[in-house]
């Protein structure tokens, strides 16, 4: 017999893990690692702002990580700073001015620590509407602009030249990464966000030979990383979030041990 | 074509053979409606009127003009910093100039090949799966193309370990696959060795030749260009000279950008013909060029 948070928390972590795994491959392709955490970390101000002023939480985390999103790409513009010098200020000074916002509600108790690393076990029957909902959009969304958005990646020149509208493309997968944040922070936290986008996409490189085959991939992997760090939390007591991520990490190293393993049979047989 | 300075004659020059066979095709038939058709073939591609583009204080382009037209080859030379390539990104609109007017044939289809193009290798592509980024699915027309360029056997292969010269082919395989007007050609023969790139200008020759579109394209390299264009233009921020490429190879503001090293370059190439000291060059219906 299963109890119901472990099922919401299965339910919840599987969606997610679905979801991550196409979007994962975009932040991997476009190199945006660090983009996608600097829009975690201020996933953080959403919260304190949320608070605030007594709005959603999940609408006004959407909300920052868009004005963020948006700041960025203005940074980017400038030849001053370097792009990961930009990015390092936004994400730091975003999650102190959170910290600091949050310190201001006496009257709230905020779990800090659910909202940095996750608290699967506690999602609510509404968080998984959230994750259902946000979650289907965001994979409806890439499915109408996966054409546009894969040659925009592949060269962003070329696509334009093609007559595909690269700017709004782009301002397209910013907003969806900005709700994958909003969405995905309860289940996996602030800083371990990045981390399920990016570990079961690498893990699938090795064996795809398509964009889709690692996106499907990446997806199958993602659920497994839930589903074992469900089953380790359950029977070894460990934090449910960094379970995850340490099953991501092992699926990991294998995906490169088997390629290292096949590249040399290969070698052998030649 | 002696009368060089007139505008209309010169432009009859850079296409001779074009227009003797429009023109022959012309007194073929009466059909109104087909000699407007032809006319049409005879306007510009595109036409850039003083061009003026300026990066904060540093001047890319100053007054530069260009016309390209259905069948020729338009080439761009330049030392390193001259322009070239921002010219190309006014032309396939990437770029608004600050001045200057641009003039589009209506329902213009532009195929463009970038300079440089690197795939990361955490992106698998096929090159098949490369070309239908561009929105064409149907298998039959992506191989037609490759095998128009002899790589079709490149089509499963992985496109970041393909070699310069098959990269190059690839990359222009994706800018015919939507039948373009005009083709935009940035260094096409960059990372290719020397038989590779005498292979790639023979092949943009026959491509002119076989779909009638207009090509513009740039380079660095001289002696090659020279014999795979039929127009040259000169470009150092401003448009230092223009024409046929014998004529521009002796243009005293030619001779001053590029140095004797590339007077000498051209010596060698002349002495391929027959009468190295008459350049001037035309060609022939076939094709092949000889001293006209």
């Amino acid at each position: 017999m299963m109890d119901d948070f472990l099922w919401r928390a299965l339910l919840g972590g599987i969606g997610i893990a679905i979801v991550a795994g196409p979007l994962g491959c975009f932040i991997v392709w476009q190199r945006m690692a660090y983009f996608g955490d600097t829009l975690a970390h201020s996933a953080l101000l959403g919260v304190a702002l949320g608070f605030l002023f007594s709005l959603n939480l999940y609408a006004s985390i959407i909300g920052t990580c868009i004005v963020i999103a948006i700041l960025l790409v203005g940074l980017q513009q400038q030849r001053y700073l370097a792009t990961d010098t930009s990015l390092g200020i936004l994400a730091h000074s975003s999650l102190a001015l959170g910290l600091v916002t949050l310190s201001f509600l006496d009257n709230i108790r905020v779990d800090l620590m659910s909202y940095l690393f996750g608290d699967l076990l506690a999602l609510t029957q509404a968080d998984l509407y959230w994750i259902y909902l946000g979650g289907s959009s965001i994979l409806v969304g890439l499915l109408i602009i996966w054409r546009p958005l894969l040659a925009t990646t592949v060269h962003e020149d070329l696509a334009c030249v093609e007559g595909i509208k690269t700017t709004r493309i782009r301002l397209i997968f910013m907003i969806i990464v900005a709700i994958f944040v909003a969405i995905a922070m309860k289940i996996i936290g602030i800083l371990l966000i990045t981390s399920l986008l990016i570990i079961p996409t690498a893990a699938a490189r090795s064996f795809a030979h398509t964009p889709e085959q690692m996106a499907w991939l990446a997806s199958g992997l993602g659920c497994i990383a839930v589903i074992g760090g469900l089953a380790l939390a359950w029977y070894g007591d460990t934090p449910t979030s960094p379970s995850i991520i340490v099953v991501a990490v092992v699926l990991f190293a294998c995906s490169l041990f088997f390629t290292a393993l096949f590249n040399s049979i290969r070698h052998v047989g030649k | 074509m002696k009368c060089r300075n007139n505008g209309y004659c010169t432009n009859i020059s850079r296409h001779k053979n074009f227009v003797e066979t429009i023109v022959a095709d012309m007194r073929s038939c009466n059909d109104f409606q087909h000699v407007h058709l032809i006319m049409d073939t005879l306007q510009p591609l595109v036409q850039l009127t003083d061009i003026h583009v300026q990066f904060k204080q540093h001047v890319a382009l100053k007054q530069v003009s260009l016309v390209v037209r259905r069948g020729e080859i338009v080439t761009l030379i330049g030392p390193n910093g001259a322009g070239k390539s921002t010219l190309v990104r006014v032309v396939v609109g990437l770029l608004s100039p600050q001045k200057g007017q641009i003039i589009r044939h209506p329902q213009l289809s532009i195929g463009y090949m970038p300079q440089r193009m690197r795939v990361d290798n955490i992106l698998p592509m096929t090159v098949e799966r490369f070309l239908k980024l561009t929105g064409i699915q149907t298998k039959d027309k992506i191989y037609a193309i490759l095998e128009e360029l002899s790589v079709t056997y490149t089509a499963k292969r992985a496109i970041q370990y393909l070699s310069g010269g098959e990269l190059q082919r690839v990359l222009l395989a994706r800018a015919l696959l939507k039948a373009p007007d005009l083709l935009v050609l940035d260094e096409p023969i960059q990372g290719v060795d020397i038989t590779g790139q005498y292979e790639l200008y023979e092949l943009i020759g026959q491509i002119r030749q076989q779909r009638g579109c207009g090509i513009l394209m740039v380079s660095h390299d001289l002696h090659v260009v020279m014999a795979a264009t039929d127009y040259v233009v000169c470009l150092n921020q401003h448009l230092c000279c223009s024409g046929h490429p014998a004529n521009v190879s002796q243009d005293p503001a030619y001779l001053a950008l590029f140095g004797s090293k590339a007077a000498h370059e051209l010596a060698i190439y002349r002495h391929h013909h027959k009468h190295p000291e008459h350049p001037v060059l035309t060609k022939t219906s076939t094709g092949t060029i000889h001293d006209g």
